[in-house]
């Protein structure tokens, strides 16, 4: 039998050979574990109810729609002319529970009347109808002392932009992430 | 561990012998990893480590494809769908576990033939053989079961033929198999049930695994030669052994992966070549499909259940000895259940004092003839219960029971068998020379690496 | 020695795979045409176009008794399916009506929605149609030819809307029409003619160019995820092969000392 002229040689490659098998056995077994990770994230038909389109062409002025979005309640609300001026009247210092505007689509703005609103004229008015107190869904067209919401389990009043006005509730009603993607239709999400 | 002697774990640093004094898990490990194996062992020695990975890759996929599963006979159907179209990875993951039974099933049936072929189920390692049939029933009625989940319409008829096995028997048979469905028939209540006892069920092959491993970790592994490792002494041992880690490991992973990568082209190419294109029908409790053909691996004990019509002599005499109470139907289940209970039989049915089938020039022969009528068994499970072909399953029936039965208790009184080698060391030595000897182009011929 | 054993399993595995093939083939007694699809193979892919004109002949024809109750409309925009632009795809399913529980009313279909279920009991479903025929196998054992066509069920689609032979029989107050891909007489009366859709990219609507894409449309909604699937088949297959060498190498290198030392002696 032979005998080994360059055990240098031979060690290097046997060892290249030892690490580059077990570098590609932890990668086979990192392969294997992602998708077993992966498989519990939001699967497509979940995935695909974060983004629905509401049709609004049947609102007329005064009128409002709840729809179902994320498992939460969304209303949209076409305000009508006394509702806009009353929520343009409201100067910042009088809201006194909360100045954000709490509006993802002009992140880190002020409570104003305008930054509250969908469209510059403020007639749209989209909003998560859920109480930032604990959670439970306001009463709307024009309830409560503000002309706005008012959620009947402990007292908070909302005026005509869901701004908190007075009751337990810390901030203003959230406002979901909307666009209008044609004239008579909004994307939520 | 008993048995060969090696080596064992000896705790050294101070915080070694704590946990070793407290809990020897560490030396648990050690011995279980560092067994001395025969190092003559073939590539037919790599079946358990692939069962191995078929039972880790059917509890781990089943376990994610449990979370987006709905067991109702209204969602059931849909839901697999949902999981093919919509969970993420989803197909995968379900065309995994569904081959993942096939390639389970496949390995099982090598595994027991390599045991067959080479007496690895005779003495002292009978207890070994008869767990791993318990695993083999184990993982039957878990395939079984994880069949009807998908409620397509085979999941459905499969599961009323296979219940209605049990309405067979007499007298409390329809009770029996009321009770197995929790009503007249398979519904939600089956359904329910079969998903509960699909998920528990693997985990019983598991703990059966382990007593497996535990068994032969005892009395060590058997060999291509039947000779046992000498165990006089350490020394003696380790001429015929070497330890599991890493020779066997490396050369099991080896097998192992080649295996895969056929597995995964399976899969990712032809995964619905060996399932039934009526399971992509939703159950439909009011048309039953053409034919009704199990899963392959079952396809043997079908056509065993199968092969006894009433007109078969035997039937008709054992019909006439019972009163009537065993009718074909119920001989045709007693068939099928008892070949798997000859089978389970073998360590005793066996009276060769040989182990190993390579010394056992007569023996061969009829081992080689049994793997044919099991082929042709399960070809003829396939086809319908009919004409020439009840007639192909009943000799093969025959056969299959003449050989546990007859054939293997005479072959022990008759057969001279060959010389065995003196030791494992020879034959591996042996082994060696006479492969370099039929290379035509010299000893040589083939290096080595790192020589 | 290990030559022989590694011999003996693979053909114990080929025979053991061959059963299940042969229960195949018995399946059809009709005439199934071999027809080639941009899919077929293991690189093969759906051909967008086609998916699109098949939908149009699924829209127009098919819809009017068959449901695809597993198939969301959104997944019209998916990759390596018909791609439809999301506008488009909101537009089509907007002709859908669906029914809405929290509306307890009919409403225009949205991308998440399905389609509808079949129209009438004896329409079955067609979301999976492909996969629950099959309409060929074989040569006997190998599944090369499932390898490289598939198990032939958009074969027997098309087959079967092309395999009217104009027969018709009047039968306990039904019409009852002769199709040689079934074999046998079928309730379902023959619904393509030539032209009958107009496709808008050109392609004459021959009666087999649309059996042809209604077939590929139908295979895609029963296997939307096949490209996906051969892709990382493809990965697996190549990885692991690697992965198989490099152990070969290592387990050589290994056991070279044992059975040096087992030589010398």
């Amino acid at each position: 039998m032979l005998v080994s002229h360059a055990d240098d040689n031979d060690s290097t490659r046997r060892d290249f050979i030892y690490y580059a098998t077990a570098g590609a056995g932890v990668v086979t077994v990192g392969a294997a574990v992602w998708p077993l990770v992966n498989q519990m994230n939001p699967s497509a038909d979940v995935q695909a109810l974060s983004s629905i389109f509401v049709d609004v062409g049947g609102l007329e002025p005064g009128g409002q729609l709840t729809v179902n979005f994320l498992g939460k309640p969304v209303f949209i609300r076409r305000r009508t002319e006394e509702e806009i001026a009353d929520g343009r009247a409201v100067a910042l210092d009088e809201l006194s529970i909360d100045r954000q505007s709490r509006n993802p689509n002009k992140p880190g703005t002020d409570a104003l009347d305008a930054n509250r609103t969908m469209d510059d004229e403020g007639e749209w008015l989209v909003m998560t109808g859920v109480c930032t107190h604990l959670g439970c869904v306001p009463l709307g067209n024009g309830a409560g002392d503000f002309g706005g919401w008012f959620c009947p389990c402990h007292g908070s009043h909302y005026d005509t932009a869901g701004r908190i006005r007075r009751g337990p509730a810390p901030e203003n009603m959230h406002i979901p992430v909307a666009t209008f993607v044609d004239d008579t239709t909004i994307q939520l999400g | 561990m008993s048995g060969i002697p090696h080596d064992h774990y000896e705790p050294k640093s101070n915080a070694e012998k704590y946990i070793h004094r407290r809990l020897p898990i560490v030396g648990l490990i050690y011995d279980t990893i560092m067994l001395p194996t025969p190092k003559n062992l073939n590539w037919m020695w790599i079946w358990g480590i692939v069962l191995m990975l078929c039972l880790v890759l059917q509890i781990v996929t089943g376990i994610v494809l449990a979370m987006h599963y709905t067991p109702h006979v209204d969602h059931a159907f849909a839901s697999v769908e949902h999981i093919m179209r919509n969970v993420n990875g989803g197909h995968m993951l379900r065309y995994l576990h569904q081959n993942g039974s096939m390639l389970f099933f496949f390995a099982v049936y090598l595994h027991m033939f390599r045991s067959m072929y080479y007496g690895s189920y005779k003495a002292p390692r009978e207890i070994t053989w008869i767990i791993g049939m318990l695993i083999y029933l184990a993982m039957m009625a878990t395939a079984f079961m994880g069949y009807v989940l998908p409620w397509g319409q085979m999941s459905f008829w499969g599961a009323t033929v296979i219940t209605g096995l049990f309405g067979a028997v007499p007298g409390i048979g329809d009770m029996l198999q009321t009770w197995l469905l929790g009503g007249p028939a398979v519904d939600n209540a089956a359904l329910n049930r079969f998903f509960s006892l699909h998920y528990l069920l693997p985990f019983v092959i598991l703990g059966l695994s382990i007593v497996h491993i535990w068994a032969f970790h005892t009395t060590g592994n058997n060999n291509p030669t039947g000779v046992e490792v000498r165990r006089t002494s350490k020394e003696e041992a380790e001429k015929d052994t070497l330890p599991f880690w890493p020779y066997f490991v490396i050369k099991d992973l080896f097998a192992l992966v080649v295996i895969l990568a056929i597995f995964w082209a399976l899969v990712g190419f032809m995964p619905n070549f060996l399932g039934h294109t009526d399971n992509y029908i939703e159950a439909n409790p009011l048309v039953t499909p053409p034919e009704i053909v199990p899963e392959w691996y079952f396809l043997p004990f079908y056509a065993i259940l199968r092969a006894f019509t009433s007109d078969v002599w035997i039937v008709i005499a054992v019909n006439w000895l019972s009163f009537g109470i065993i009718d074909a139907t119920f001989f045709g289940v007693l068939a099928m259940f008892g070949s798997i209970f000859v089978w389970a039989l073998l360590p005793w049915v066996d009276t060769s004092s040989v182990r190993s089938g390579r010394y056992r020039p007569m023996f061969k022969w009829w081992f080689w003839l049994f793997i044919i009528n099991f082929v042709v068994l399960t070809w003829a499970g396939a086809m319908p219960a009919e004409g020439i072909y009840t007639t192909i399953s009943l000799i093969g029936t025959t056969y299959w029971f003449a050989y546990f039965l007859v054939i293997l208790p005479l072959l022990g009184v008759l057969e001279k068998p060959l010389p065995q080698p003196a030791t494992i060391e020879e034959d591996f030595k042996a082994s060696l020379k006479s492969k370099s000897d039929n290379d035509p182009k010299g000893p040589n011929a083939e290096p080595i690496p790192a020589e | 020695m290990k030559l022989r054993n590694f011999a003996v399993a693979a053909l114990s595995a080929l025979v053991l795979a061959l059963p299940a093939d042969m229960a195949d083939a018995k399946k059809v007694k009709g005439e199934v045409t071999n027809f080639d699809f941009s899919f077929q193979g293991l690189t093969g892919t759906y051909d967008r176009n086609q998916l699109q004109r098949g939908l149009q002949v699924y829209h127009e024809v098919c819809s009017s008794c068959h449901g695809l109750e597993y198939v969301a409309f959104r997944t019209l925009s998916d990759r390596n399916g018909p791609e439809l632009p999301d506008d488009q795809m909101r537009a089509f399913a907007d002709m859908y009506e669906v029914w809405d529980d929290e509306l307890r009313d009919w409403r225009p279909a949205t991308g998440p929605d399905h389609f509808p279920e079949s129209q009438f009991e004896g329409a079955p479903d067609l979301s999976l149609m492909t996969k629950a025929r099959a309409g060929f196998s074989g040569p006997y054992g190998l599944g090369i030819n499932q390898l490289m066509k598939g198990i032939g069920g958009p074969e027997y689609i098309a087959s079967f809307l092309l395999g009217y032979t104009g027969e018709e029989d009047f039968q306990a107050g039904s019409m009852f029409y002769y199709n040689r891909a079934y074999g046998d007489w079928v309730s379902m009366a023959p619904v393509l003619f030539d032209d009958m859709v107009f496709y808008e990219d050109g392609t004459p609507a021959t009666e087999e160019q649309m059996a042809l894409d209604v077939a590929a449309f139908l295979t895609w909604t029963a296997e939307p995820k096949m490209v996906e699937r051969k892709h990382a088949g493809f990965v697996g297959v190549i990885f692991l092969s690697v992965l198989a060498a490099l152990l070969y190498l290592t387990n050589k290198q290994l056991w070279a000392p044992i059975k040096r030392a087992a030589k010398k002696d």
